[in-house]
């Protein structure tokens, strides 16, 4: 049944895939979409699907994949169902390092941000769970949103004062901050590939770990799991994910909270059944909000990360809404 | 009973000194800045030209157009930033909530930063649009929370989700512009008080006539409310109504605040806990968090001017590097005490 479904979703991320590389500023008929993809061309169709929509696709479905498996894991190792990278100021992090990276060591390639887009996402995501954690009930959903809130904004203001004084490098964040699968060329994907395959390979390494957790540290322990070592090689994982991916793409938020609730919603609570379902589901939502802020504003396009932010916000606040925020 | 009452005379007498020490604090700042710059003006000199009376050439000009108008709205933005802060903190029962983290501010930001790019407007119109927006926003994060009552807690998570959402709206519109202009943008979304005009300054004077006296009478319900709805609905407020009147009034300083400086960073913030630990004894305090606003914003504004070498950085910046320390400290404390949620 669940490995059905599988079957069902990537048929639906291939479809996805599909309309990303044909819908645009200028459509293509499938046709000549298949055609560039077997024996491309040299026609005006086949350049843009060969050097901008095949990029553009990869990007978004890998991104995709690294947000749904990251969202997924850190709403596991919280035990937090509103955890998100975005809320939880781990986008603010990486932000303020790639400004960094641009700005004081100008750094223009997307291998140069992804090292500094780590270092940031890091130090905000070991900095955020410290204070939401200190003190009575542990990092209960609404401490460790304040810290998220919080830890943002003041993150935003250094970000700002290294920008004020350097339009340059504002010129190039602004574009990044909204999050965008645009004009990101194929090294891009190439580069980034290692890292994420290694947080792939940890996520579902800790899938059973997390199982464990869900029922508490003490339960956890006397289960023989080592609490300590799980948190660590899950924390890792969101870290690579997390940080590749925003570098990759930008900070686009909501993503990581939206689909480890549906992915729940369809596999129950076991880890082993979200994380692949995550990891699929999160690419297809990426996918086609690309496609929507492609199409809603020719011959512009609205940034796919403000479209996931559009379409995230009402999720977060049915899920603020609920009576019992239980924790998972 | 007469020890109760001693000590609540003690405490109440305390408060009125902290208030005294406060306003004396803001109004020499006050003087500092008009007084002190790149052309140096004396304080008789600053008294002559605020009275009207003959003074050397220049200084009535430096005065009126760029030094008053800058001093006034620091002061005003400070004030309306603290009252605003501390409404929604003491109402929330929660010391990091205020309409910078809940996403009032976002609404008013967005808002504003739509009109001047998108719509092309300026001055009153700015103001009225950025008020609209935080208005909208503060609406729409108490309706969306709404269930059987308004918990504090459900409210804090909406404005939280909702001011991401709007984060990325004003980031959006950032990159539809050319950079020259989005970059002036991003300095009014930093916060900064420099070369303000009187049509900028004379509506939040306005809103703050009207909203000082509001907020110290509706404020008064505030002690009752701070032991909890049901108690206080048995000492005889009227719950709901107080805390939708209060939260109205919040919004509207931080809205008319953030249409004339910016949204800057942490002054709604850091205003109250320090005018809480300044009284002492656990009491609302509101007047004293407007005034440490004030002061605050008078202080990161001539540091940022004259403190940081030769680069001059706007207000919103000192207050965010000054703020951010502090907020990690609160965080961390305000949790092992257990009053972070």
């Amino acid at each position: 049944m669940l490995t059905t479904g599988l079957v069902v979703i990537t048929v639906a991320l291939a479809g996805a895939a599909l309309l990303s590389l044909a819908v645009g500023a200028r459509d293509i008929p499938f046709g000549t979409v298949m055609h560039a993809l077997v024996n491309p061309s040299d026609s005006r169709d086949d350049l843009i699907i060969t050097q901008s929509r095949i990029p553009r696709t990869l990007v978004g479905l890998l991104a995709g994949a690294a947000f749904g498996l990251a969202g997924t894991l850190i709403q596991g190792v919280t035990r937090n169902p509103l955890a998100d990278p975005g809320i939880l100021g781990v986008n603010a992090g990486a932000g303020l390092f790639v400004v960094i990276a641009i700005s004081i060591f100008s750094v223009t390639t997307l291998t140069g941000y992804v090292w500094f887009g780590f270092i940031g996402a890091a130090i905000t995501s070991v900095l955020v769970y410290t204070i939401g954690s200190v003190g009575r009930g542990g990092a209960t959903p609404i401490k460790l949103a304040l810290a998220g809130a919080a830890v943002t904004a003041a993150l935003t203001s250094f970000t700002t004062a290294v920008l004020l004084n350097d339009v340059d490098t504002f010129d190039q964040f602004r574009f990044w901050q909204v999050g965008s699968l645009a004009n990101r060329g194929s090294d891009v994907v190439v580069q980034s590939l290692p890292f994420l395959a290694v947080g792939a390979v940890l996520a579902f390494a800790s899938a059973r770990a997390l199982n464990a957790l869900a029922l508490g540290d003490d339960v956890a322990t006397s289960f023989g799991q080592n609490v300590l070592v799980a948190r660590l090689v899950a924390g890792l994982a969101i870290v690579l994910l997390c940080g590749t991916a925003t570098s990759m793409a930008g900070p686009i938020v909501f993503i990581g909270l939206m689909i480890p609730h549906v992915a729940r919603a369809i596999t129950g609570p076991d880890h082993r059944w979200m994380l692949p379902y995550s990891m699929l589901l999160a690419p297809l939502l990426l996918l086609l909000a690309d496609v929507i802020g492609r199409v809603v504003a020719r011959p512009g396009e609205v940034q796919v990360g403000i479209v996931t932010a559009i379409i995230g916000a009402p999720v977060f606040v049915i899920l603020a809404r609920r009576r019992r925020l239980a924790e998972l | 009973m007469s020890i109760v009452a001693t000590t609540r005379r003690r405490s109440a007498s305390r408060a009125r000194r902290v208030s005294s020490v406060l306003f004396v604090a803001v109004v020499a700042m006050f003087a500092l800045t008009l007084s002190y710059g790149e052309f140096q003006i004396s304080l008789p000199d600053v008294v002559r030209s605020l009275l009207g009376l003959p003074t050397p050439a220049g200084v009535d000009y430096i005065m009126h157009s760029l030094r008053l108008p800058r001093a006034s709205v620091a002061a005003l933005a400070g004030l309306a930033f603290g009252l605003a802060g501390a409404i929604f903190q003491q109402l929330l029962r929660n010391p990091l909530a205020s309409p910078d983290v809940i996403g009032v501010a976002q609404g008013a930001t967005t808002a504003a930063v739509l009109a001047v790019m998108v719509g092309g407007f300026s001055g009153v119109a700015v103001s009225a649009i950025a008020l609209t927006g935080g208005l909208v926003t503060a609406i729409a994060i108490y309706l969306l929370s709404w269930r059987n009552g308004v918990g504090a807690y459900r409210l804090i998570l909406v404005g939280i989700g909702v001011g991401t959402a709007l984060t990325s709206v004003t980031s959006f519109i950032l990159t539809r512009s050319d950079v020259k202009v989005a970059a002036e943008a991003l300095i009014w979304l930093t916060g900064s008080v420099n070369g303000r005009t009187w049509s900028q300054i004379v509506p939040l004077f306005v809103a703050l006539i009207v909203l000082l006296p509001l907020t110290l009478i509706l404020g008064r319900a505030l002690s009752g409310m701070q032991l909890g709805d049901d108690l206080a609905r048995a000492f005889g407020v009227r719950v709901e109504t107080c805390r939708l009147a209060l939260l109205l009034t919040g919004v509207c300083l931080a809205g008319m605040a953030t249409a004339a400086a910016g949204p800057i960073a942490f002054v709604a913030f850091m205003s109250g806990p320090i005018a809480v630990r300044l009284v002492g004894g656990g009491r609302p305090v509101l007047l004293q968090a407007g005034l440490v606003g004030a002061l605050l914003v008078l202080v990161a504004d001539f540091a940022g001017s004259h403190l940081l070498g030769s680069r001059v950085y706007p207000v919103g910046v000192v207050t965010g590097v000054i703020g951010a320390p502090y907020l990690l400290w609160l965080l961390a404390t305000s949790n092992r005490t257990g009053r972070g949620g």
